[in-house]
């Protein structure tokens, strides 16, 4: 099961978190920075999977992570999770950020946040993985955006 | 919050005033207002600043605006801001809002909220009220929202909608639907319970999403119990079949490797079906090779399938080709040059390398480059891998190799696991002297510091006080200890840790007297320069001037130290001032120190009986477990069944410290048989051929390092400098300046490779003499959870009637359900048979044959045996009742019980005019407790109680008594009052092993426990055997052998999970040595043999 997700740039700060696992406020921010300590050290020729950390579950559990220009992807799952596929599912979903915005940069994160919660809701359900399939979650948010052009509510029966 | 909004009202930016005047702004807008405010908190410092931006002005605002606002809430509260006071209108917001707005209304509350908030109450009306909705959006939005929090105890309430969803039309829905369900399942299991055929139509949706959502179902599911799933191993193979044969849509490819999660999926439930089961693993071996051959293509998506390919190939029931193949595979993975790739590969053989260690031995340059490799997570895997593989002739360089690691780690986490793992290959080992074990303890102490765990310094204590077989030994290594902390001392000791200081001064307080010609006021005034430096603390002081009261023999000293104690005569910390005031009185009364301070009695640690049982608390225990307090358990058990959660024992940091206590309790230095039979395996293996080689090992490639005299360095050396010289004579003359340089550099990468080579032969010495049986013995590395299996009963018609029985029979007997449920502490370890007694007997006997006396307890009978109908007459009137107990009931037991071993019958208690008996059963699988009860005049009837006896039994059995069976019984107007205590040797079987067989498991078991002894009878000529007989006869353990002065014994539970034992006697001890599969099987097993052993 995914633990959380964390999206933050190269200097730490924040821009999207989501844990599906509860954390207190103040907890939340320590991982926040727990693991950006854990992971900004690294360099970008090393791997991408890191274990430790005591926050998040102790020893049962890894963060994967994908580095992009100045922004740091990183999951925190259990070890019931593939590193491997975890590490592909980020892509999936950065691509899928891509297209929505269309060569998607570190401000469409900020000024867009309910849009890239609403993606990525559309790929990860209640910490398991929904959709990996690019298209298929493309389709799902243009619904919804479909919906916000046209400012009333859309009855779909596709 | 009233004070919030003042604040706000006043000091509202005006930025969110210009939001009020332009109602109705458009989108552009909304961001730039985003904008703006994200811009105003970079520049602001105030945490609550933060708040009042976001704080919505008081008035009505129009659902628009909230949206916009509620954004603005989320952003500050991912910021750390605190933004409380919006969760209210959050959940408004989902409440009334139109699609738009409810979708960040139910966004907000998912992320604010917490499963227990009081406030997510209000939202459960308007879950319910979308879940009904036509609009589909509304759907999902509330479906995704119940997935990802919800109160548990709402869940009835919206539980049927969802269950509709699953068969709604569109997949999407069907899709979340199933996924919400797997939450309600995970936070509450019991209320999903009835719709499980459900899950199994989502399993054969026609939609591979669908399907692929439920196997999140099925693996969690699988995982608790892959008992009663073992019959969906064929879809579950036949769909993988379909998705790696490419059946599924095209829509599903992912760089074109068809549907990888869903095959990873799958083969993670794979590997969960065929654990430890032959029958189902021969069903998936075909689609495993398949899978394997399959994923082919150079992409990281492949590689991520061939991984859990190879997870699950090693972990069902072997089979060789497959190995073979996964091996290969594993050298994809280690050699590839992408550093995921090798991490995951190096994971692999950590995990395989138990199995099979000629694995490492093939890639054994490439673990050694990855120990210098630049990525310290890679070094760590790396040397978890090693741990895996230390044996006692290579625990040296590898522990070598751990140090300098930690010496350079600077995470807490990482030093406190792997300073564990030094100290338990320290201890577990012989060590190669005595020297380098002191010296690799003082590491441990500089480097784990004070974070490392208590019980390391604790055992190393131990260890040195118990001492070994020899006292000179003994003598040498406490005189080690003393001479490497005196020379500690004199340098600079501002940098210890106080752990290492508290070792350091117990050792000198204890053992400095070995040291001839250094006086123990010598010793006094170097403890005393330590208590100088202000950083020490309190604790460290108390074992400091410990210490020094045990130096107060000479007077000299006792000067020195009182002088220094009396400095804390008078200090805050009672622990302190109690210890300083101690050595006073033991200053001023000389009698007292001369009767406490013997002067240099041979050896201060006098060996004092210890009850390690504990056994004078077993009533405090037992009494504590009658009030239902729950059985202990030890540290590490509970730490692996934390980490039993997981599907292998894949991770390397789950069982951090198993240290097992009594590892340090070495009391036996010697090896077992089987282990010496094995060293001297592998001393063989160090032959010229080498048996390795011989052995099909696959060597090619790899640099043979073996030589008849070990390792071959130099010869290697002269070869390599051989293979140069050609290459400079033949180099032409006008370059040969180049070429020598050229040679330099070439012989340096030699050196190196040279030294990597030492280094490797080093390693990896003695790997490869183990691998016969463990190819084909799987060591079990967690087994424990399932030990709670039920046992069932093997005829079903015998079920059902048992079952008929004991329905029909409740109405009299509640009392004995009331006693059936509560007596055994785990109901589900029980399965109950309530049979007729003896029903051949009973056939031709009716109730007319009871004799028609107005006795209370017949009319009983007669009413239970009318009720039981056609299942066969219960009662049955006896005029054999006044015949020997003996005689008449175990003719009673059924014929599958007849042949069995059992113990005789045993009255348990009588009434005036009832009375019970019992007799133990021991069936091969069960501990069958028959019960009977006997009126005046007849024996109503057998109560047949299997229980699947297991570990915890024994555990808690081991802890305290047994509660076992204690109950009122009230049949009519008799009352009985009853106990059983089933008694440990219930739960174990002898083991017939051969002494061959019992070497190559003793090597895979992992669970070791050794203890001392005290045999009692020391006039007994051949202690030994009394004492193998008297285990044998307590505790059923099955002799394997006896070789001079030790003997090896061997048994199993019921539940089929063996025990090793090793026997060792010397000048009136016993050495036991158990070893398992399981964790706390030996600690158990100990206490019984202890108490075997005394009671003798």
């Amino acid at each position: 099961m995914i633990k959380a997700i964390l999206i933050f740039n190269n200097h730490g700060k924040p821009r999207l978190i989501r844990f599906y696992q509860y954390f207190a406020e103040d907890m939340q921010q320590q991982i926040i920075r727990e693991t950006f300590h854990l992971v900004s050290k690294r360099d970008d020729n090393v791997c991408n999977f890191l274990e430790g950390g005591s926050l998040i579950g102790g020893s049962d559990y890894k963060l994967i992570y994908r580095h992009y220009a100045t922004l740091y992807f990183v999951f925190c799952v259990d070890s019931s999770e593939s590193e491997l596929g975890i590490l592909d599912l980020i892509q999936v979903f950065v691509e899928t950020l891509d297209k929505c915005f269309e060569n998607v940069c570190e401000l469409d994160l900020i000024f867009h946040m309910d849009k890239v919660h609403y993606i990525l809701q559309e790929v990860v359900m209640g910490g398991m993985v929904l959709e990996t399939n690019m298209n298929e979650i493309v389709a799902q948010v243009e619904l919804q955006n479909r919906m916000e052009k046209s400012e009333f509510v859309f009855i779909s029966r596709m | 919050m009233s004070d919030v909004v003042e604040k706000t009202l006043t000091a509202l930016p005006g930025l969110l005033l210009s939001l009020d005047s332009q109602p109705g702004a458009a989108k552009l807008c909304a961001t730039s207002r985003l904008g703006s405010l994200v811009r105003s908190i970079t520049e602001l410092t105030s945490k609550n600043v933060g708040e009042e931006m976001a704080e919505p002005p008081a008035g009505p605002r129009s659902p628009k605006q909230m949206k916009e606002i509620m954004v603005r809430a989320i952003y500050c509260e991912m910021l750390g801001y605190e933004a409380s006071f919006s969760y209210i209108h959050a959940i408004k917001l989902a409440q009334q809002g139109s699609v738009l707005e409810k979708r960040v209304g139910y966004l907000a509350v998912s992320l604010f909220l917490h499963e227990s908030h009081d406030l997510l109450l209000l939202l459960v009306n308007t879950v319910l009220k979308d879940l009904q909705s036509t609009n589909l959006i509304e759907v999902c939005m509330a479906l995704t929202v119940v997935s990802q929090i919800f109160p548990k105890d709402m869940i009835p309430a919206v539980l049927p909608l969802v269950e509709d969803k699953l068969t709604h039309s569109k997949e999407i829905i069907r899709r979340k639907a199933v996924l919400a369900l797997y939450k309600f399942y995970l936070i509450a299991p019991n209320q999903v319970q009835h719709i499980h055929d459900k899950f199994r139509k989502a399993l054969c949706d026609k939609d591979p999403g669908v399907m692929t959502a439920s196997l999140h179902i099925y693996l969690k599911l699988i995982k608790e119990s892959p008992e009663s799933y073992k019959d969906l191993t064929d879809s579950f193979v036949t769909i993988l079949k379909q998705v790696v044969g490419g059946k599924l849509p095209v829509d599903f490819n992912y760089h074109s490797v068809p549907a990888p999660w869903l095959q990873m999926q799958l083969l993670r439930i794979l590997a969960l079906l065929g654990k430890e089961d032959q029958r189902t693993s021969e069903m998936m071996y075909e689609v495993l090779d398949e899978s394997l051959r399959r994923a082919e293509i150079n992409h990281n998506i492949t590689y991520a399938i061939l991984y859990e390919c190879l997870k699950t190939i090693y972990t069902i029931h072997p089979k060789s080709e497959l190995l073979e193949k996964a091996a290969k595979c594993i050298g994809k993975f280690v050699l590839s040059p992408k550093i995921n790739l090798k991490y995951l590969g190096l994971k692999a053989l950590t995990y395989v390398v138990q199995q099979d260690p000629n694995l490492a031995l093939q890639h054994q340059m490439t673990i050694i480059e990855c120990l210098d490799h630049s990525d310290p997570i890679i070094k760590r895997e790396t040397l978890e891998l090693l741990y895996r593989i230390t044996n006692g002739q290579n625990v040296s360089v590898i522990v070598e190799k751990m140090l300098d690691f930690l010496r350079l780690s600077k995470d807490e986490y990482t030093t406190i696991d792997l300073v564990g793992k030094v100290a338990e290959l320290a201890e577990k080992y012989p060590f190669p002297y005595n020297s380098w074990f002191i010296q690799t303890m003082n590491a441990i102490f500089s480097i784990g510091g004070d974070v490392m765990q208590p019980d390391i310094p604790n055992n190393f204590l131990r260890l040195l006080a118990e001492g070994f077989d020899s006292d000179e030994e003994d003598r040498q290594l406490r005189l080690l200890a003393v001479d490497s902390y005196l020379s500690l001392l004199e340098c600079d000791t501002s940098g210890l840790p106080q752990r290492f200081l508290q070792v350091i001064s117990w050792v000198l307080g204890e053992f400095s007297f070995l040291k001839e010609g250094l006086e123990p006021a010598d010793v006094v005034e170097r403890l005393g320069k330590l208590l100088d430096d202000d950083a020490i603390t309190t604790e460290t002081r108390c074992w400091v001037l410990a210490a020094m009261s045990k130096l107060c023999g000479s007077s000299d000293a006792l000067c020195k130290a009182e002088k220094v104690a009396h400095k804390y005569t008078s200090c805050l910390d009672t622990a302190l001032r109690q210890q300083a005031v101690e050595l006073e009185l033991l200053g001023r009364d000389v009698d007292l120190r001369t009767r406490v301070l013997p002067q240099h009695v041979i050896g201060f640690c006098v060996w004092l009986q210890v009850d390690s049982s504990l056994s004078f608390l077993d009533g405090f225990v037992s009494d504590a477990l009658a009030r239902g307090a729950a059985p202990y358990k030890p540290p590490h058990q509970r730490q692996e069944e934390l980490s039993q959660e997981k599907i292998l024992n894949f991770e390397p940091y789950g069982l951090s410290l198993p240290v097992s206590l009594s590892a340090c309790s070495l009391t036996d230095r010697q090896s077992p048989t089987a282990l010496s039979l094995s060293s001297s395996l592998s001393g063989n293996s160090a032959d010229p051929p080498l048996k390795a080689g011989s052995n099909l090992l696959k060597l090619e490639g790899v640099k043979r390092v073996w030589g008849k005299q070990g390792y071959l360095p130099e010869k290697q050396a002269t070869e390599e400098a051989l293979a140069q010289e050609p290459s400079s004579i033949f180099a032409p003359s006008h370059q040969q300046a180049c070429s020598e340089s050229q040679q330099t550099t070439f012989s340096t990468i030699v050196e190196q490779d040279q030294e990597k080579r030492q280094l490797a032969s080093s390693l990896f010495v003695g790997l490869g003499s183990q691998n016969a049986p463990c190819l084909l013995g799987k060591p079990e590395a967690s087994s424990s959870q399932r030990f709670r299996r039920k046992v069932r009963p093997e005829d079903p018609s015998d079920v059902n009637r048992s079952l008929a029985v004991s329905s029909s029979f409740s109405h009299s007997s509640s009392a004995l359900d009331v006693l059936l449920d509560n007596a055994i502490p785990d109901p589900t370890a029980v399965c109950l048979l309530v049979e007729p007694a003896s029903a051949q007997n009973l056939s031709d006997s009716t109730s007319e044959a009871v004799p028609a006396v107005g006795n209370t307890e017949v009319v009983e009978a007669s009413e239970v045996s009318s009720l039981s109908g056609g299942s066969g007459p219960l009662a049955q009137p006896s005029s054999q009742v006044e015949r020997g107990l003996e005689s008449d009931l175990p003719s009673r037991l059924p014929a599958t019980l007849v042949g069995l071993l059992r113990s005789d019958v045993e009255e348990l208690c009588s009434g005036e005019s009832l009375s019970l008996s019992a007799c133990k059963v021991f069936d091969a699988d069960a501990l069958v407790l028959a019960i009977f009860l006997k009126g005046a005049e007849f024996v109503l009837f057998s109560l047949f109680v299997c229980f699947s006896l297991c570990l915890n039994h024994l555990y808690s059995e081991g802890v305290a008594q047994c509660q076992g069976w204690e109950e009122h019984l009230n049949l009519g107007e008799a009352s009985l009052y009853h106990s059983v205590s089933p008694p440990a040797s219930c739960s174990c079987r002898p083991l017939p092993l051969t002494t061959e067989e019992y070497g190559k498991m003793w090597l895979s078991f992992s669970h070791d426990v050794k203890q001392n002894l005290m045999l009692l009878k020391h006039e007994e000529e051949d202690q030994l055997e009394a004492a193998l007989t008297a285990l044998k006869e307590k505790l059923c353990l099955h002799i394997v052998d006896v070789i001079g002065a030790e003997g090896i014994m061997a048994c199993q539970l019921v539940s089929g999970r063996p025990c090793l034992l090793h026997c060792h006697t010397h000048g009136g001890m016993l050495a036991i040595w158990l070893r398992s599969p399981i964790a706390d099987l030996p600690d158990c097993l100990l206490y019984h043999c202890q108490k075997a052993i005394q009671e003798r």
